[in-house]
């Protein structure tokens, strides 16, 4: 016959574990990482996507960098020309101070935007800035990593656009995910925060 | 004698050429005067296939609310308001745009991240250095065609 208190005990036990389970499956490691949320760091990417030139590329092609990567297509009419311009301004500002950085358009839109589309497309931008595509599941497979969203939304007359993750993800050169510069944030606040990027690449070499 | 007068030709032909950019940045209104449309501009498409964007900026000077309901443009065959917005999640998501009511005295502004003339189904490329006509429709009936420079496809604003 068990006592009372060790029924309390036990009791209070399952509770706590319970309450463990709910909270690792929810806020804790268990969590599935929902979308919106911050980047793997590079060096767990396994992502492989082929540049404007036609070349294999992947996330060892920007560790070793700092670098900048977002999301779009080139059917877009408002956001990503912005952000491209946004970007060429920021490198602009930066010169030769942002020659090690690593910048990189990746496509949601597969289906239109082949390597000569994404070719096309950049070289209008600041010759920094790359485009990269690939087949329908690398592109689900880059975005996952990265914790980016898209959705593909039909028009009235046949014509389709895409939903996209706006923000441009920063990296340092360890491939460590650094911070997000916003949808068409003003340059005063980018570009301190590539330069905070590459200062963690220039701290990294030295430990 | 005929020389002066080629010279003031010439002057003129100059002035004129100089002016043109001027008089496609330059405020343009309605024949009443109350409405005003200035700072137009529009990003160089990549050949037709892709839709165009323009901005611009509506003032109201008139006493009564008006709305912009619309846009009409020879070079799309499909022209509408655009607004793109952008959720806590950071992601991006454009649709037609409901009728932008503009107060007496207020402004409405047509920019990057915002409003946008998405110019669907263009019949010509959009041109850096062209210009096109554009026609805005309000609710009070008014039909406002207005001239369009492009500029690059990497500009930011009215200024390039």
């Amino acid at each position: 016959m068990m006592s009372v208190a060790k029924i309390a005990a036990i009791g209070a036990a399952a509770v706590f574990a319970a309450l463990f389970v709910g909270w690792w499956q929810v806020d804790g490691p268990g969590a599935d990482p929902a979308p919106g949320k911050r980047p793997m760091p590079l060096t767990s990417m396994d992502f492989s996507l082929t540049d404007q030139d036609g070349q294999e590329v992947g996330p060892e092609t920007l560790i070793g960098h700092p670098s900048l990567v977002f999301f779009g297509f080139t059917y877009c009419p408002d956001v990503c020309p912005t952000t491209l311009s946004d970007i060429s301004g920021w490198l602009d500002e930066l010169g030769p101070e942002a020659e090690d950085l690593r910048t990189v358009l990746i496509t949601v839109d597969p289906d239109r935007d082949t390597v000569e589309t994404m070719a096309e497309y950049v070289s209008y931008f600041h010759p920094q800035i790359q485009g990269w595509t690939g087949l329908p599941d690398q592109i689900a497979a880059v975005a996952e990593d990265f914790r980016a969203t898209y959705e593909k939304v039909e028009g009235e007359d046949g014509s389709y656009t895409m939903n996209h993750t706006a923000g441009v993800f920063l990296f340092d050169a360890t491939g460590r995910f650094v911070s997000i510069i916003d949808y068409h944030e003003p340059r005063e606040f980018a570009v301190p925060k590539i330069r905070r990027a590459m200062q963690d690449r220039a701290e990294g070499a030295k430990s | 004698m005929f020389k002066t007068f080629a010279k003031a030709f010439q002057s003129l032909s100059v002035a004129l050429l100089m002016g043109l950019p001027l008089a496609a940045s330059a405020q343009q209104m309605s024949e009443d005067a109350s409405i005003v449309v200035e700072k137009p501009w529009a990003r160089a498409s990549l050949g037709t296939s892709r839709p165009g964007g323009a901005y611009l900026t509506v003032r109201n000077e008139g006493s009564e609310s008006i709305s912009l309901i619309g846009l009409r443009a020879e070079i799309s065959g499909m022209a509408s308001i655009h607004e793109t917005r952008t959720n806590s999640d950071g992601v991006s998501s454009m649709a037609p745009a409901d009728d932008i009511v503009i107060p007496p005295g207020g402004m409405i502004a047509l920019e990057p991240g915002g409003y946008h003339a998405m110019l669907m189904q263009l019949q010509s490329p959009l041109v850096e250095g062209e210009t096109f006509p554009l026609t805005l429709l309000f609710s009070d009936g008014t039909e406002l065609e207005i001239t369009v420079p492009v500029l690059g496809i990497g500009a930011r604003g009215p200024e390039g």
